[in-house]
């Protein structure tokens, strides 16, 4: 086990030890030297640029639109309503998972007759130039009649609540629920201790420091519409925009994803502004390209989170878990976004059992609409809801029994020796020891000894805490089969293209499509280790669907494990078809064919070999050649996991509170993460300090706020605090390998294991440290005005010593 | 109006709005598209320039205000073909993952470098709390700072064009 500070970069490494070498990225040259080419960067001949007029209300009905003045403004061109786009037959965007009796408002592109949040786009101005566009957008006249709105989903189920939706009585969206409900029922009751807490996860807002942008352009020779657009699955959003949203024929539609500025979930769906600059790029026969600024982003991206959640833990004397129940109220917002109905349901309700042997558990979800943006998958995307709650609740337990922390976790732990492990939450989790990597991140912490330092600390006033998470994540979504029984409506494989060229070099066409997680190197190091060819040799094509067959793109930590096994899968059909040319060349029988360090060689005669380039060049000449044998040497595969993989982590979290201003400061943060076998530690280690900053994050600052009129009121950087370098300590990783059988590369997944260990382990540090002053628990996020009333109120509750 | 700047070495004379930002001239007028913008109030850094020698963010700025200035952006900081050893401190060190923000972190940590070029790891993230990294958690932000620093004391000459006011 090496930690990160021990790692060796290098640029190209032997084939043979390059697969979990730290091979530096080859992506890099481009973006260090501003040569990146990002969406706002591709600049088409002619273009128009758009800009949205948007609701400033969070529920009204729209009595007109007038856009006369706006098309007055010197370089506009056009300025489009919602009633325009109905008359030309642009659709709602559609919702691509359905749970049981889902009810299903349409998103519209663009609002006509009401809108439903703030910041939903009602009318676009195009122009020659975004300056002109945003002064036509800024004339456009709307006349809105106020309706009452509702931003809390509790108080949207309530009796008497604003009404979102017609066919979604009382604003609900759906009531779903898993488990064994009597057997958890009757636990709870015989439990020696039942804990209970209301537990809130606060909304969020991505903010990936890109913002979204998309540049259409309609070729009216051809019928044909390319559309440059910020999204992780470039497949999906050609297969949503052109059957369901615009109707154009899905073959004459290209969807391009070049460099993507970061994403974390708020890149996967499908929005009305780039169905929008589509249909004005065909209605005007130009390019129409949008870039969002910074509020628009704040405002229209799909937030994350949001849940109330009421939980109940049972555990017998010795402090085993016998029984969990959780009933969770998740915000929707106002409009079902692209994969809204699965982040809190089959994504955070089978993820209960966390690392724990819990017999019983019980989960009901009410789907809920309010006045707000929808919500939708945002890095971690239900995992982190459920770690939450798993590691709040096991720290109130170890409260509520006087137990150590460190010692529930360890008598609850799932053993080694019982996987596959079966949930009562329908998950089977493959393989893990979460007890080794719980000791090894006690062992970088030194327990004992911060315990020590802890009470040192006391006796000067000054109040240190230790938290922990013990948590795991559902990834590599998913198996096609499992998920169209859960309600997905696509297939959840991946595909991948290894195109190997005359000279022996290789392109490989991936469907999933980085942003940021560096596939260019990882997917790379995949294939040079499997043919034993150098680096150089191998390209990455992605996001692209003119040159890719299909995706089903990057997020819930898929890439490697389903896009990188589809990689591996289809290496190995060129290493088959190598073989038959290999044995006709080399007159021995394929079955006598070996492969290895970039040769085709007879089996015990090293000497009659031919080079993988050989090989390659004979396959396009054919001259010599097997009978019946295509030529060619280009293989695709479509890889369907068997599973959801299961990678793991044990988190602490060192914090200090200054109980005079109530600040927190994390002083030590300790990550010990399994994600099976690592293909590039440095990327691993890269997705974890991200992940663990965007969680650290929601436990003590990131907060979606909206007001009683459903107005955010956090809708800037300087209402909405993003991390900054000096808010954050320097993260102390390392990992242990626990290879998954689930996939030929044996690896789980890395994007979001740190988002989803840090938030629960920096709020049990700091209710550690608050434990002394008399407080127990505090909702998220932590911030200074929180802990410091908190502190006040529980000091005034206190006999004093004078009373 | 009229403008004029010299860019990366190379003098433009331009005719533009007045109020247009610099970092939109940069990016449309001269297709540097390297300098990027993250946010419109001047918070995020991803657009961050030298101007006369000092880190500006262009979102904050008319192109008008930089008349007659020298200006660098991330594509004129390597010279004669070889990497600043910033650019390579964040190649080495992981320094980056999206890459968006990080034409304007280099600026900004070359500005620290200039004033402190051996800066503690407090006064490294001190220096770039004013440009938002939303995928390294800065970590290796800061390493890579750290490599070029430790570079460029070695050979303490610096790259001519950077160093220019």
């Amino acid at each position: 086990m090496a930690t990160d500070t021990d790692l060796q970069t290098s640029a190209a490494p032997d084939p043979a030890h390059i697969f979990g070498a730290a091979v530096k990225r080859r992506e890099d040259p481009r973006f260090i030297t501003g040569t990146g080419r990002y969406t706002d960067d591709i600049h088409l001949p002619g273009t128009l640029h758009a800009s949205f007029v948007r609701s400033p209300h969070a529920h009204a009905a729209i009595r007109s639109v007038d856009v006369a003045a706006a098309r007055q403004v010197p370089g506009v061109v056009a300025a489009f309503t919602g009633r325009d786009l109905a008359a030309a037959g642009v659709n709602p965007l559609p919702c691509g998972w359905l749970v049981p009796d889902l009810k299903i408002p349409g998103y519209p592109v663009l609002a006509a007759g009401r809108v439903h949040f703030v910041g939903q786009p009602v009318a676009f101005v195009v122009a020659e130039s975004a300056y002109a566009a945003r002064d036509g957008a800024d004339l456009v006249e709307v006349d809105y009649e106020v309706l009452p709105a509702v931003a809390n989903a509790e108080r949207a189920l309530e009796p008497g609540a604003p009404q979102l939706h017609d066919n979604a009585p009382g604003n609900v969206a759906f009531r779903w629920a898993l488990g064994n409900q009597a057997e958890t029922d009757a636990a709870l009751k015989g439990a020696a201790k039942v804990v209970r807490q209301r537990l809130v996860n606060q909304r969020l807002i991505p903010n990936a420091i890109e913002p979204r942008a998309s540049a259409a352009s309609w070729n009216p020779f051809t019928s044909e519409l390319t559309l440059y657009v910020t999204s992780q699955n470039p497949h999906v959003h050609r297969l949503l925009m052109a059957a369901f949203v615009l109707g154009i024929p899905e073959h004459k539609m290209r969807v391009v994803s070049p460099d993507v500025g970061g994403a974390f979930g708020s890149k996967i769906f499908v929005y009305p502004e780039e169905c929008a600059v589509s249909f004005a790029s065909r209605a005007l026969g130009r390019p129409v390209k949008w870039v969002a600024e910074r509020r628009e982003s704040f405002l229209t991206d799909a937030h994350g989170r949001d849940h109330a959640t009421e939980a109940e833990l049972g555990l017998d004397a010795g402090g085993k878990m016998v029984a969990l129940r959780v009933k969770t109220v998740a915000n929707l917002g106002a409009f079902l976004s692209t994969f809204a109905p699965l982040i809190p349901t089959y994504l955070y309700g089978t993820m209960l059992s966390g690392v724990y042997e819990i017999p019983n558990i019980w989960c009901e979800v009410t789907g809920t609409f309010t006045n707000t943006t929808p919500v939708d998958a945002y890095r971690g995307a239900g995992r982190p809801e459920a770690a939450y709650l798993s590691e709040r609740m096991t720290d109130l337990g170890a409260r509520a029994l006087g137990m150590d922390p460190v010692e529930i976790r360890r008598r609850n732990f799932i053993a080694p020796s019982k996987f596959p492990y079966q949930t009562p939450v329908a998950f089977q989790y493959d393989s893990g020891n979460y007890a080794a990597a719980f000791e090894r991140a006690l062992e970088m912490l030194d327990y004992a000894k911060f315990r020590a330092e802890q009470t040192a600390a006391a006796k000067q006033g000054r109040w240190l805490g230790v938290g922990f998470a013990t948590f795991i994540e559902a990834t590599g979504p998913a198996p096609s089969r499992i998920a169209g029984a859960l309600g997905a409506q696509a297939g959840l494989w991946e595909s991948a293209t290894v195109r190997v060229h005359p000279t022996g070099k290789i392109s490989v066409m991936t469907g999933s499509h980085t942003h940021g997680q560096g596939h260019e190197t990882t997917f790379a190091q995949i294939v040079s280790s499997e043919l034993g060819v150098p680096l150089e040799d191998v390209d990455i094509v992605h996001g692209d669907t003119g040159a890719i067959p299909f995706g089903m793109g990057t997020y819930g930590s898929r890439s490697a494990a389903v896009g990188g096994s589809a990689v591996w899968t289809a290496v190995q059909k060129i290493k088959e078809k190598g073989k038959k040319i290999a044995a006709h060349l080399l007159e021995a029988a394929e079955a006598d064919i070996e492969y290895a360090g970039g040769k085709f060689a007879v089996k015990g005669s090293p000497d009659r070999a031919k080079t993988f380039g050989e090989v390659a060049l004979m396959a396009y000449l054919a001259h010599n050649y097997p009978d019946g044998l295509e030529p060619g040497l280009e293989m695709t595969a479509f890889f369907d996991p068997a599973n959801f993989v299961f990678p793991y982590g044990a988190h602490a979290c060192v914090v200090e509170v200054d109980a005079e201003t109530g600040r927190v400061k994390v002083l030590r943060y300790v990550a010990v993460d399994d994600v099976g076998r690592a293909v590039n530690p440095m990327i691993v280690d890269g997705q974890l300090h991200g992940g663990i900053a965007q969680g650290i994050a929601q436990a003590l600052w990131e907060h979606a706020a909206y007001d009683e009129n459903a107005q955010l009121v956090s809708g800037s950087f300087m209402d909405y605090s993003v991390p900054k370098a000096d808010d954050l300590p320097s993260f102390e990783t390392d990992r242990t390998e626990t290879p998954t059988p689930l996939n030929p590369l044996g690896v789980k997944g890395a994007g979001e294991m740190g988002t989803i260990g840090s938030t629960p382990a920096v709020v049990n540090a700091v209710m550690d440290a608050l434990a002394p002053l008399g407080v127990a628990h505090l909702d998220l996020p932590l911030t200074p005005d929180r802990i410091w009333r908190a502190i006040r109120d529980a000091a005034a509750r206190r006999p004093t010593a004078a009373d | 109006m009229k403008i004029q700047m010299k860019v990366n070495g190379a003098d433009h004379v331009s005719e533009v709005e007045p109020r247009l930002l610099l970092v939109h001239y940069l990016r449309d007028v001269l297709n540097l598209t390297g300098t990027h913008v993250g946010c419109d109030t001047s918070q995020c850094g991803a657009c961050t320039v030298l101007v006369d020698g000092r880190s500006v963010k262009a979102c904050t700025m008319f192109a008008a205000q930089a008349d007659g200035a020298e200006i660098t952006t991330i594509e004129g900081l390597a010279s004669d073909g070889k990497l600043h050893p910033l650019q390579e401190g964040f190649w080495e060190r992981h320094g980056l993952q999206c890459g968006f923000c990080t034409p304007g972190m280099i600026m900004a940590a070359w500005q620290l470098l200039e004033r402190n070029p051996r800066p503690s790891e407090e006064e490294i993230r001190f220096a770039l709390e004013g440009n938002y990294c939303r995928c390294t958690g800065y970590h290796n932000i800061v390493r890579a700072v750290q490599f070029a620093s430790a570079k460029m004391a070695a050979a303490p000459a610096r790259p001519a064009r950077a160093a220019a006011r």
